[in-house]
């Protein structure tokens, strides 16, 4: 790169049409600003990290891509535009939604239920710890709309919901992420026989319609409260203790007849000559053929063994009774639903299904307000630390202001043009720590004249001249700024890659105006410093320039072709022993 | 302006010079007492680790901040219903907004209700408070990446060093400087009091990044300086580096005021707009490590290093041939003990320059010698033979 002391110009030919090419992109792509992050404009991001059904053990990358296409459409659901849901890491998936802060939202992402149907073996109306709704202990949950129990001491009570129960089967579709919080307190006042947590030892799925309650499994169902619920993990082929999702009726359920995932598509409408709305079930091929022969068998049997269960998060949302056998992998679910409990029923059927379980590890939720605000202090900041640095550099190296200004400026042009086009093409959403990570950047970029600058210093101290000193003053400069931005960019690097969350955006700024840094000194400052040293000004060492004897802290600049003190020259004149300083020619031989 | 270009330029001959390796152990004893200090504070006071990495709940809501505010809101979460609110911690940032943070909640069941709590509380719309939820596990995640990368981060930075300056004892006395900044940044948050977020580990990455680079900047000098040393007696190991600090102490101080001018910025942005912050918490953390790091390349890696290489056998004989030849030349100057002659016949080192015959930078010995010198002025006047030949320059 040194050959380009040749030809400054072309190199910065070269730049301008780089920029201009930029800047193309840009009006070509019709996109001028970049794309904002959550936390600049306000909106929630959501970060769930997913656990293997079965226990721990590592994450399988299909079953997350598939988690996340379920809950990029649970969220779609919502009716929000500009929502993104990416994987990150092996094990995380980042839900982002622009400008929205409801709470509904954060429950439907963190809904990470296990969809499973049983059959019903015994239901049981329990006591409410409420005054108690109307409601029939026999038949199914006539739960009404008020029988949101207040729970006063159960800690995984769930959310409020306004949702009316239907009265008739199917019970209020809505079901809080219910999983106790951990380290809380619950209190489990009888231990109930272990029971297997691994799947493998029970009643595989074509047996588990013949299956029947030992007597250890009634006595453990009469002493089962809605509290303990999760005492009993949710194995597929191990009977379950569930409770509906208003925890009035209780539920003995067999293993598992059908998964989740054999259901095939669960959409909401209302029937021709009907008016009452229904949810339209329809299973794979095998979920049909064990869906019908789990149906011919219930319908023989009486009240409450005639239900299947669907069970979501070992939380009973629909118990419908059967009357004959369903063949076709078809199903209707009727009862008392209005058009929002239909639809949320089917999405929850629909997009229940995930194959991972999932925590919600991280919840940011900004407000359009503070959002704006701190896109405000960050702008802010960066002017403020953009006039420091310039106005440092005018006071230090004087007429060099100008040179910094300018390579800032392009410096910056290029960084604002790189984040639009990013925004574009890969996603890359600014958010406050890459702003941080840009106004730190200023710092790095500068850092890099400062060093050529004193390099040149330097050099003219050695005896060089001023010309001289900058092709010469150069070569030692750049190995030094590209340790220290190989350093800088390496700590981007390892912090991009190591990172999560909002570090991110730091480390690839930070990267990213790192190389901008080597770029702009390579093409534009360097070039632009041979260019000014064959001007009178700073070639001649003007006093404002930067570049005059003192400033440069000697007697006067060794080479310079007007020499403005005549002093030096009468004494050059009279010591008779000087030789006329070879400008070109740096005395102290050796290396460069 | 000028008179710091000057005091650059005397500072970069030699002709002021503060002895920053013979000063060493004033140094390493500061930084030893700091590091002490910083030690205690962590093991005494810890760190107070933010929600992020223990996990919770913190809400934010505008608000007209006035004296009850707080313990109306304390009351008003209170009665949301949610358990275990009385231990959550209330406090106002600026006067416009107030800041509640709690254990972790249930995002579908509790977050809802304490939202609704505050947003009645301070007469908004729900929706308008603005919170962030961490769950307990993922905070302990967040702590391993971070110190995975710290790992990574060290190694793989010892190698580069390691790599670009050919020499290990470079890498060390670098690494070493690097965790003496790493000590001191912790200790002032340990001490202060500071609330440490995953902003602050950026900082401190950051930092790592940043210190590195000064030490980077000097020990180009150091190694610039002694290319050639064992091929001459003018000056030993310690007194090459120990120029070369000298040479580079007005580009470190500006590197580091060009660093730390976007930063101060960044923390007035952080801490006067904003309050509470990412921002703040950022800028604070490279504000303090910035210092720290400028301090330790000067005051503690080169030290570090001269005396690693000191070590050395030929860094020894080195050394005693330099003593050696100062004590004949001692020997030999004293009858003359001229005025005439002030520049000692050591015309080799790295600053001799070219130029000497029009006055600019004379040649000078390095390093702390007490033989006068002459200033450029009189020098340029003085009639007599300001080199040496050749022939006599080289030993």
């Amino acid at each position: 790169m040194a050959s380009q002391s040749g030809h400054p110009g072309r190199t910065l030919i070269v730049l301008a049409v780089l920029i201009a090419g930029l800047a193309t992109l840009m009006a070509v792509s019709k996109n001028w600003t970049p794309k904002l992050g959550l936390d600049l404009r306000g909106g929630t991001t959501i970060t769930l990290t997913a656990k293997n059904t079965s226990g721990s053990g590592a994450v399988d990358p299909t079953s997350l891509d598939l988690a996340k296409r379920i809950i990029q459409s649970r969220v779609d659901s919502l009716g929000v535009g500009e929502s993104e849901v990416t994987t990150a890491g092996d094990k995380q998936i980042v839900v982002s939604v622009p400008n929205v802060q409801q709470d509904e939202l954060v429950r439907l992402v963190g809904q990470t239920a296990v969809l499973r149907f049983r059959a019903v073996y015994a239901a049981e109306q329990i006591t409410a710890p409420t005054p108690e709704p109307t409601a029939s202990a026999s038949s199914a949950p006539t739960a009404s709309a008020s029988a949101q129990p207040t729970a006063g001491a159960s800690q995984t009570a769930k959310a409020p919901s306004t949702t009316p129960s239907p009265s008739s089967q199917p019970s209020a579709s809505r079901t809080g992420n219910n999983r106790p919080l951990p380290g809380l307190p619950t209190a489990p006042p009888q231990k109930p026989t272990p029971r297997p947590t691994v799947e493998g030892k029970g009643t595989p799925p074509d047996k588990a319609i013949d299956w029947q309650p030992s007597e250890v499994d009634q006595t453990d169902f009469a002493n089962f409260t809605c509290a303990d619920k999760e005492k009993f993990g949710d194995v597929s082929d191990q009977p379950l203790f569930a409770c509906d999702d208003t925890k009035t009726v209780k539920y003995l359920l067999g293993p598992a007849l059908i998964e989740g995932k054999q259901l095939s598509s669960a959409i909401a409408g209302v029937p021709q000559n009907d008016v009452r709305w229904v949810v339209n079930l329809e299973f794979n091929s095998d979920g049909a053929t064990a869906f019908e022969t789990a149906t011919r068998a219930i319908a023989q049997r009486t009240d409450p063994q005639n239900r299947f269960a669907i069970v979501l998060d070992a939380v009973v949302i629909s118990a419908p009774s059967v009357s004959a056998a369903i063949p076709g992998g078809r199903a209707e679910i009727s009862g008392n639903f209005n058009q929002k409990s239909a639809t949320q029923l089917a999405n929850v059927l629909k997009y229940g299904a995930l194959p991972l379980a999932f925590d919600v590890s991280e919840v940011a939720n900004v407000s359009a307000t503070l959002g704006g605000e701190q896109l405000r202090a960050g702008i802010i900041a960066g002017i403020i630390g953009l006039a420091l640095v310039v106005g440092f550099c005018f006071v230090y190296y004087r007429g060099l202001g100008i040179v910094v200004v300018a390579s800032l400026g392009i410096a910056a042009m290029i960084t604002y043009a790189c984040m639009v086009l990013l925004g574009g093409s890969v996603g890359f959403a600014l958010n406050l720590a890459g702003i941080a990570g840009a106004i730190v950047a200023i710092g790095v970029t500068a850092d890099s004249f400062v060093i050529y600058f004193e390099r040149i210093r330097d050099e003219v101290r050695e005896g060089r001249s001023l010309r001289t000193a900058i092709e010469t003053g150069w070569r030692r400069a750049r190995q030094t700024i590209l340790i220290a931005d190989t350093v800088s960019l390496l700590s981007a690097l390892i912090l991009f890659i190591l990172a999560i969350g909002s570090v991110k955006g730091f480390a690839f700024t930070l990267g990213l105006t790192t190389m901008i840094d080597v770029l702009v000194v390579f093409t534009f400052t360097k070039p632009l410093m041979s260019l000014l040293a064959r001007t009178k000004f700073y070639g001649g060492g003007h006093r404002l320039s930067g570049l005059d004897p003192a400033h440069l802290g000697v007697q006067w600049l060794p080479g310079a072709r007007t020499r403005r003190t005549p002093a030096p020259a009468t004494r050059t004149a009279g010591t008779g022993a000087a030789p006329i300083p070879g400008g070109t020619t740096p005395a102290r031989g050796g290396e460069a | 302006m000028t008179r710091i270009g000057q005091i650059g330029h005397r500072l970069y001959t030699g002709e002021i010079s503060y002895d920053f390796i013979g000063h060493r152990r004033r140094w390493y004893v500061l930084s030893g007492i700091l590091i002490g200090i910083s030690l205690l504070a962590l093991l005494l006071r810890g760190l107070s680790w933010g929600i992020e990495f223990k996990g919770g709940a913190d809400f934010k809501a505008p608000t007209k901040v006035t004296s009850t505010s707080v313990q109306r809101m304390r009351a008003a979460i209170e009665a949301s219903g949610v358990p275990g609110m009385t231990e959550a911690t209330v406090n106002t940032i600026g006067d416009n907004q107030i800041r509640i943070q709690t254990r972790t909640l249930d995002p579908a069941a509790e977050v809802p209700k304490v939202r609704a709590a505050i947003a009645k509380e301070v007469g908004i719309n729900s929706d308008q408070v603005a919170y962030s939820l961490i769950g307990a596990s993922w905070g302990g995640q967040i702590t391993d990446r971070a110190l995975i990368a710290l790992g990574v981060f060290l190694a793989l930075v010892g190698i580069v060093i390691w790599a670009y300056f050919r020499n290990p004892k470079m890498s060390a006395a670098a690494l070493i400087a690097l965790g003496h900044d790493l000590v001191l940044t912790v200790g002032i948050y340990a001490l202060v009091g500071f609330t440490v977020t995953p902003a602050t580990l950026i900082g401190v990455l950051t930092i790592l990044g940043y210190s590195l680079y000064d030490t980077v900047v000097v020990f180009d000098k150091v190694r610039e300086n002694v290319r050639d040393i064992k091929a001459s007696t003018t000056r030993t190991y310690s007194e090459a580096a120990n120029l070369a600090v000298n040479q580079v102490l007005v580009r470190s101080i500006n590197t580091t005021v060009i660093g730390v001018l976007p930063v101060a910025a960044l923390l007035f942005a952080g801490a006067v707009i904003l309050g509470e912050g990412p921002l703040k918490d950022l800028a604070l953390a490279l504000f303090v490590g910035m210092i720290s790091g400028a301090y330790s390349s000067i005051f503690i890696a080169t030290p570090l290093l001269a005396q690693l290489k000191e070590r050395e056998p030929d860094m020894r004989k080195l050394a005693a041939r330099v003593a050696n030849r100062r004590q004949r030349e001692a020997q030999r100057d004293q009858p003359a003990a001229a005025p005439e002659s002030p520049v000692p016949a050591l015309i080799d080192g790295e600053p001799a320059t070219s130029g000497a015959g029009v006055g600019s930078a004379t040649a000078r010995s390095a390093g702390p010698r007490s033989t006068p010198r002459p200033t450029a002025d009189d020098s340029v006047r003085r009639p007599q033979p300001q080199r040496r030949p050749r022939s006599q320059r080289k030993r």
